[in-house]
């Protein structure tokens, strides 16, 4: 095998391995029981899959100036998918909280019940 | 509360330098090259923007350790593949999916930044969100995917401590650094 035939494989596992991620997540967006668990599987598993898709792109077209533009997408990525995740969870708990039978612990409940006694006791 | 005297407004002008610089570097990546017209162009851009949308300052601590900070990243890219394949098979696996929860993690940092930094790579490391934030008493509460029992929520409580601990000592100030090792000794 020449260097480039090893290069396509290897861009081709990482294609497959990136794929698979991606199915991965969209199982986990159906099967999760509550919208704060399904966040997990829409905004994570495309981090590492989006690592091998680029990964790959680089290793099929390996010239400078192409990895050098894939690293602000993966930076962006990374910076932008635990806020939009953050955002959606917070909104979720905020719609969902008193419904929702799918958490074993729930420290926050805890504190805004606490802050919202203390806010009763301030307005007697 | 920073206070906006003329030396102040000087030194966090310098403090930004390694945000600016950060900012042209992204410019050339965006280009895809490294040109002396890309230089100055990115240079002219950054200042402007920083100009032009003003945000708040962001306060670097001033330290940094390049040991610590490899240490982070290494141990990062080690939980982002765990995580990942930790979710996909939950996801994928025959059987009911556990239920998690919603943990409070109360840091030791009082820096924005840190605060920041941690929550981005928790959000990041499949399983665990963080939800809310208390910025005044320093909290995250954290949503913690597959946490069926208390060990289960002591031991993300723990995890999340743990990466917190990483960041400060890579680039926490002196004063978290002290009141990070105080919190180890009474635990």
């Amino acid at each position: 095998m020449t260097a480039e035939e090893t290069l396509t494989v290897l861009a081709g596992i990482c294609l497959l391995f990136g794929a698979l991620l991606s199915l991965a997540a969209g199982v986990g967006l159906l099967r999760f029981p509550d919208a704060l668990s399904r966040m997990h599987a829409a905004t994570k598993p495309q981090i590492l899959g989006l690592i091998f898709i680029l990964l790959a792109i680089a290793l099929s077209n390996n010239n400078w100036a192409t990895v050098a533009t894939l690293i602000p997408v993966l930076l962006f990525q990374m910076m932008t998918a635990p806020i939009s995740a953050h955002m959606i969870g917070r909104a979720a708990y905020r719609a969902g909280k008193r419904t929702d039978k799918h958490l074993l612990v729930d420290e926050l409940e805890e504190a805004i019940d606490a802050a919202q006694a203390e806010a009763a006791r301030h307005n007697r | 509360m920073p206070e906006f005297s003329g030396r102040s407004v000087r030194r966090s002008w310098a403090h930004q330098i390694p945000l600016l610089l950060w900012l042209v570097v992204l410019w050339m990546l965006l280009w895809g090259s490294f040109s002396w017209l890309n230089l100055v162009t990115g240079a002219i851009i950054a200042v402007l923007v920083t100009r032009v949308f003003y945000l708040p300052p962001v306060l670097l601590s001033g330290r940094f350790n390049l040991r610590w900070a490899l240490v982070f990243s290494a141990h990062f890219v080690y939980d982002l593949i765990k995580g990942s394949i930790i979710v996909a098979w939950t996801a994928i696996r025959p059987g009911a999916v556990p239920r998690s929860s919603v943990i409070a993690v109360p840091l030791r940092t009082r820096s924005d930044l840190i605060m920041t930094l941690t929550t981005i790579a928790i959000s990041l490391v499949p399983g665990s969100l963080v939800v809310e934030t208390d910025r005044v008493r320093s909290l995250l509460y954290v949503h913690a995917l597959a946490t069926d029992d208390e060990a289960a929520v002591e031991q993300a409580r723990q995890i999340v401590l743990t990466v917190e601990a990483r960041i400060i000592r890579a680039m926490g100030s002196k004063d978290d650094l002290k009141r990070l090792v105080e919190n180890r000794r009474a635990a």
